[in-house]
């Protein structure tokens, strides 16, 4: 278990003041501008040191992707862009950064900024998120009434200015180029890439997009050192991560862990158990809606990292535990994120606009058995025809659930069949 | 110059090339919905995928660059199973009413179901409807059959610049549409109907009147306008059934305005299909002997300077040469080919010429605009202007009509002392115009068709020649004609002869009773009223106002009747095909003067289309070089002298009907019902 | 998009509407002004209750934009309202982590509480209910917001509780209704368990 004086986020319950002045005696803004005095060079190496990859799901290293930034700013200016729309089903710990933990945001952004050279930054933060919209906005405005951000952020001699952007409601802003779409105030379409935000992003210009808890955590690495980040954890897999687990666990929770802790530890210490007992669990869904469904035997012994998740073909996505105990109905789990994914999708690409209503009607007819044997292989079939077929990766996330459940559960797809058929055949 | 092997073969490509335009390019045809050369790039078909080597998903060839060294494959087991999958995809909510659907026979979609498609569906759930649409006179809506390709979003709000179409909602339920309270009102609207891949926009007006494989289809050039975009003529027995843009990059590139496409039902009204005679005032069905014999009843006895002809806005050369041969042999002088009385200067090619040319408008980066509206007087020629504002900037500016052309450009006023200002160096346009690398300028005949047109164009002259516009390697002094036959007629010099009359003398020698006899040649915008007692003889196609005042009719053929030539309005001499024959008795023009010179004793000496072409060539070399091009000498034109008050218009005051056939057109007039005249777009947003 | 609501014929936003819109518009560089596309509409939202077609062409004429752009916007987000609500919008989220937890007692204990069911407005126009989904507040599902506020950790009790407070204009609690402190451990934290933990340095 992590030891608290690694945890970042010591204030993620919010049991203290989230203002400016209860988080500086946290620690926040506490030698800002002599980390920002040693360089643009300097904070990136240490960032891809710290072995930090993104928080928002894909994984990919912050410090790599903030080097990619045009090293000098050309004719067109650079720009922070902040992913706070979070919506991945089980996922809620960038509101719990937003809401108690404000300050290492607009901290980190300003790092951030500095590092890939960008004077304005957005945060693109759920339109549900209200109450949380407006402690960041408090919180920033704090920032730049005392110095911290502005004309001369942390009298670094950087300018810097943070705007609140807020969504209204629409999962697939999560996805980065339609956040940047959705920022230009436009449907949030995901663009095809090439060309990549860092290139090309918000308006035409060199764009970096991170997800909340990425940023929130760059003022305490390089602090403390990449080198104390990168050695928590397992390697490539390194520091500390938030997980929320939630479903059948007898303490549903939000908890700063460290990455690699095994499923089961991270649920037993945290959430109380599976509700009924580790014996009671059916299934895990380890990182948010998007990645496949674990079962049990799995679950056992699986780590909550990146490359664990991906031995076991699933994924650490947002890192969104979401439990199932054996009196779930896996099929109507599965099937309820297929209307969400249905539901969510853009409607641009064919194969995810025509293909999601398809899944989640054939998923429907199975919760209930109203279906024949042959159509479980179209249905893997057709989320095979989705995936990896379309502009973003919406395509895979409403694929991924339903393979696994093939995969994992299949019997029951069959049994349901088979029974709703005699019932039929008996009436 | 990156390289990359395409199926096995290599290219050569440039930079930012796309894998399915070097495939293209090879002859590899990669099957596609929403992409179109034309429009900025939507990759959201998915049908183009192809495999790249090291690329671990299928990639969409139509958005991806071209890498030096890229290993691509276009037709693999993996590639082949992802185009059936979107093929399945598209199909499983589109209706497959093919039977009954007017994109029947040339349906992209149809056509690739045909290669991806299976037999049979597997979709077992309810199918998705949309409700139609109201997108006005010219555009059937069957918009279940759409497949959201957003083609028509993209034309709309790129090419046109008239954004008023969109997709709402998202997912399953992505509905394109227009915007409640707007009409689908460019002048290009039409176009939206070949860029639709599928039957959700089909021609209203050709509705359900044929299937595509039943027309035949002639390659011909457009006299709708003065662009002579080329088009196809698709007709079914003797029947103009719809007209279509062909690709001609130097023109039109692809597009078509509305009423060069929609007026088609025009040819079918109020055609003068027989001649007629004048008898106790009024006219009378007679044969073609009579008709002649009445005429040259007249011109016993007549002095060769009572005579005269007036060749309307889409005679064709031909008829015009053969006129000024005839009017030639009768003694008279007194021909005009400019009926709106434009000061065009025939003795200097280059003052009547849009010298840029249509294509070559694109390089110019700043541009005045005098007395024209080019959205309605040539609309395809205002999406190219709008084409290098968006692409590459263009300073604008204009002296004459305000209105919305689409793109951005300053509205310096409407009045002609604003020219003075600029030739005289005391406006500010002028150093945008100098600072320019291609400086250009468009006058319309709104400018020329007034009493100080002459004056106007010597100062456009000059602001041309202070702003340095005119050089050996860029000429930016455009004249822009609306009407199909002008350039023709001046280029073989139907004019007034020394001492002739002119237009506008012409009709006063008629109103004085000097002249007894005038042939026009489908010309109906003159004022019919103030011809006096004169013998009007008029060579036609439609019962317009030019009939109406007639004392003898001579049917003839429209530009779909007729193997004539048209000189466009940057001087390329194009010909027409015939697609049908004149209806009942009427017959081509230029052998309506032929036979008639006969009976009067003064026989032209041609017999065929060769001869009667020899003869143009002969009155001008530049008729022996269709399709080409010739840079005109620079030379004085223009009179000094003082301009009038009256403000600077466009020489058109309603985009949809502007001559006998679109004045015959029910479609045309349900446009005027449904848009006005054109340009009535509000909501549009700003071109800024 | 069945039957449409009555169209208002126009639309002005409150001078301390339009002074919020001109704010929002100044955090967008010049000429990028379409990006407040999205808090003008909410702003419109907010002053009237749903987006209606005027506010759409208000709003297209003070970004520059086509009517029709602006409503592509208006309709792709599931948070505009496209006809109007009630005084209460109540949106429960149904996903799977709330559903794990009992949304769909939830669900009916709204659906008994109101008489209504999704998609509908009560007699009074005082409540409509949508179904919403994720709301990201998952370790404390099922959640149901309504308007701006979240009550998390429900139960068909405490929902019917929430709505009948509402409905008798009181202001319930936001947040968890079982009491405990956001998204921390039901019983308290597992971890920073120390007094010094939550000051402790870094």
């Amino acid at each position: 278990m992590l030891r608290d004086r690694d945890r970042i986020f010591t204030n993620l319950y919010g049991f203290h003041d989230w203002r400016l002045k209860g988080a500086q005696a946290r620690g926040d803004w506490s030698g800002t501008r002599e980390l920002l005095a040693k360089g643009r060079d300097w904070v990136i190496e240490e960032m891809k040191s710290s072995g930090l990859r993104g928080r928002g799901g894909a994984g990919f290293p912050t410090g790599v992707k903030w080097s990619f930034m045009p090293k000098v700013e050309g004719e067109r200016p650079h720009y922070l862009v902040i992913n706070a729309d979070e919506g991945e089903p089980g996922t809620c710990k960038d509101r719990d950064i937003i809401r108690h933990e404000p300050h290492k945001l607009v901290e980190g952004a300003l790092i951030a900024g500095f590092a890939i050279g960008a004077r304005v930054g957005y945060i693109y933060i759920r339109g549900e998120f209200v109450a949380e919209a407006q402690n960041l906005q408090a919180a920033i405005d704090e920032a730049r009434a005392a110095g911290l951000i502005g004309p001369n952020a942390c009298g670094s001699g950087w300018p810097f200015e943070l705007y609140v952007h807020r969504g209204a409601g629409a999962y697939i802003c999560g996805e980065e180029s339609a956040l940047i779409e959705s920022l230009e105030g436009k449907k949030g379409q995901p663009r095809l890439k090439p060309p990549f935000p860092a290139g090309v992003g918000l308006y035409g210009c060199p764009t970096t997009v991170n997800n909340v808890e990425s940023i929130a955590v760059a003022p305490t690495i390089l602090r403390r050192g990449g080198a104390w980040f990168a050695a928590l954890g397992r390697p490539k897999n390194s520091g500390t991560k938030v997980f929320c687990i939630s479903g059948h666990v007898n303490n549903p929770c939000n908890v700063e862990e460290e990455m690699g802790i095994p499923l089961r530890e991270l649920i037993e210490t945290h959430a109380g158990g599976v509700r009924g007992g580790w014996d009671n669990l059916l299934a895990v869904i380890p990182g948010g809606s998007s990645v496949p469904v674990l079962t049990k035997d799995i679950c056992d012994t699986v780590l909550m990292d990146f490359d664990s998740l991906r031995d076991v073909r699933s994924g650490l996505g947002t890192a969104a535990v979401i439990v199932m105990d054996k009196s779930t109905d896996i099929v109507r789990a599965i099937a309820r994120l297929s209307k969400f994914y249905a539901h969510e999708s853009c409607g641009q690409c064919t194969p995810c606009r025509e293909g999601t209503g398809w899944l989640a009607r054939i998923m429907a007819r199975m919760v209930t058995g109203d279906a024949e044997p042959h159509e479980i292989e179209r249905l893997d079939q057709l989320t095979r025809q989705i995936e990896g077929h379309t502009i973003c990766a919406l395509g895979d996330a409403a694929a991924w659930p339903i393979q696994g459940l093939i995969r994992a559960f299949r019997p029951e797809l069959e049994r349901r069949i088979a029974e709703r058929q005699s019932r039929g055949r008996a009436a | 110059m990156p390289k990359l092997t395409i199926d096995g073969r290599e290219i050569d490509v440039e930079p930012g090339t796309t894998i399915l335009q070097a495939a293209d390019r090879l002859g590899i045809e990669i099957p596609r919905f929403c992409y179109h050369e034309r429009l900025a790039i939507a990759g959201n078909c998915r049908m183009c995928l192809v495999e790249v080597e090291k690329v671990p998903k299928p990639v969409a060839s139509c958005a991806m660059p071209v890498a030096d060294g890229m290993v691509v494959q276009t037709n693999t087991p993996v590639v082949r199973k992802a185009r059936q999958g979107v093929m399945e995809f598209l199909l499983v909510n589109h209706p497959l009413d093919c039977p009954i659907c007017d994109q029947g026979g040339e349906c992209d979609l149809q056509d690739q179901a045909m290669a991806y498609g299976s037999d049979r569906s597997r979709y077992e759930e309810t199918k998705r409807a949309q409700p139609d649409k109201d997108y006005g006179p010219l555009i059937a809506t069957h918009m279940t059959r759409c497949i959201q390709c957003t083609r028509c979003i993209r034309f709309a709000a790129e090419i046109a610049g008239t954004p008023v179409l969109g997709g709402l909602g998202r997912g399953e339920h992505l509905e394109v549409t227009r915007y409640v309270g707007e009409t689908v009102s460019s002048e290009l609207s039409g176009n939206l109907i070949d860029l639709c891949p599928v039957g959700a926009l089909t021609n209203k007006p050709a509705s359900f009147r044929y299937r595509s494989w039943e027309l035949r289809r002639t390659e011909t050039v457009d006299a709708m306008d003065g662009l002579g975009a080329a088009i196809r003529v698709d007709s079914r027995g003797n029947e103009v059934i719809r007209v279509l843009p062909r690709i001609n990059e130097d023109i039109n590139e692809e597009w078509l305005g509305d009423r060069s496409r929609f007026a088609c039902d025009g040819l079918k009204r109020q055609r003068l299909d027989r001649p007629y005679v004048r008898k106790d005032g009024k006219l009378t069905p007679a044969t073609w002997p009579e008709a002649f014999a009445a005429i040259a009843a007249r011109l016993t006895g007549l002095e060769g300077s009572a005579i005269a002809a007036i060749a309307g806005d889409q005679a064709d050369a031909e008829t015009m040469a053969a006129t000024k041969d005839l009017l030639a042999a009768l003694g008279s002088l007194h021909l005009d080919c400019r009926q709106d009385g434009a000061a065009l200067d025939p003795t200097v090619r280059a003052s009547y010429l849009f010298n840029s040319t249509i294509a070559g408008i694109e390089q110019a980066d700043a541009l005045l605009l005098i007395g024209t509206n080019p959205r309605i007087e040539a609309p395809v020629l205002n999406a190219r202007l709008r084409k290098r504002w968006l692409e590459h900037g263009l300073a604008a500016a204009a002296i004459g009509p305000k209105a919305d052309l689409t793109f951005a450009h300053d509205w310096l006023g409407d009045s002609p002392a604003l020219l003075t200002e600029l030739a005289e160096g005391r406006h500010p346009f002028l150093a945008t115009l100098k600072a320019a690398k291609h400086p250009a300028l468009i006058i319309g005949q709104g400018a020329l068709a007034r009493d100080d047109g002459a004056v106007l164009l010597g100062l456009a002259r000059r602001i041309a020649e202070s702003a340095g516009m005119v050089r050996e390697d860029w000429n930016g002094f455009n004249v822009l004609h609306t009407a199909a036959a002008r350039v023709g007629g001046l280029d073989l010099g139907f004019v007034p002869g020394p001492g002739g009359r002119d237009t506008k003398a012409i009709i006063a020698g008629a109103a004085s009773g000097a002249v007894k006899v005038l042939f026009l040649l489908g010309a109906d915008e003159i004022e019919m009223g103030a011809l006096g007692d004169a013998f009007v003889v008029y060579l036609g196609s439609h019962g317009d106002a030019g009939a109406h005042r007639a004392d003898v009719i001579l049917p003839g053929a429209a530009y779909t009747e007729k193997d004539a030539t048209y000189v466009n309005t940057e001087g390329r001499v194009q010909r027409t095909r015939r697609a049908v024959f004149p209806p009942g008795e009427a017959k081509e023009d230029w052998r309506v003067i032929r036979a008639l010179s006969e009976v009067l004793g003064h026989t032209v000496p041609f017999d065929s289309l060769d001869q009667i072409r020899a003869r143009l060539t002969n009155l001008n070399p530049l008729f022996g070089h269709p399709g080409s091009l010739e840079r005109a000498l620079w030379e004085p034109f223009g009179r000094p002298g003082a301009t009038d008050d009256r403000p600077l218009a466009s020489i058109l005051d309603s985009y949809y009907m502007t001559d006998p056939i679109s004045r015959a057109s029910t479609t045309m007039a349900a446009c005027v019902a449904a848009f006005g005249g054109g340009c009535n777009h509000h909501k549009a947003g700003h071109h800024a | 998009m069945s039957d449409s609501p009555a169209e208002p014929a126009a639309f002005a936003f409150t001078a301390e509407s339009a002074e919020q819109a001109r704010a929002f518009i100044a955090r967008y560089p010049i000429g990028r002004q379409q990006s407040a596309v999205m808090p003008l509409l909410d702003l419109a939202q907010r002053q009237e209750g749903w987006v209606s077609r005027a506010a759409i062409e208000a709003i297209a004429d003070m970004l520059g934009m086509a009517p029709i752009q602006v409503e592509e916007v208006a309709t792709f987000y599931t948070m505009y309202n496209r006809r109007p609500v009630g005084r209460f919008h109540v949106q429960i989220c149904t996903n799977l982590p709330c559903m794990l937890r009992g949304s769909d007692a939830v669900l009916d204990s709204v659906r008994e509480t109101l008489g209504i069911g999704i998609g509908e407005t009560t007699a009074d126009g005082l409540f409509t209910l949508s179904e919403a989904e994720c709301l990201g507040a998952c370790v404390n599902a099922p959640v149901i917001q309504i308007n701006d506020d979240y009550y998390e950790d429900l139960d068909a009790a405490s929902t019917r509780a929430v709505l009948e407070a509402l409905g008798r204009g009181e202001t319930p609690k936001t947040g968890s209704q079982t009491g405990r402190q956001t998204s921390c451990p039901a019983g308290g934290p597992t971890t920073l368990t120390s007094p010094a933990a939550a000051t402790e340095r870094a």
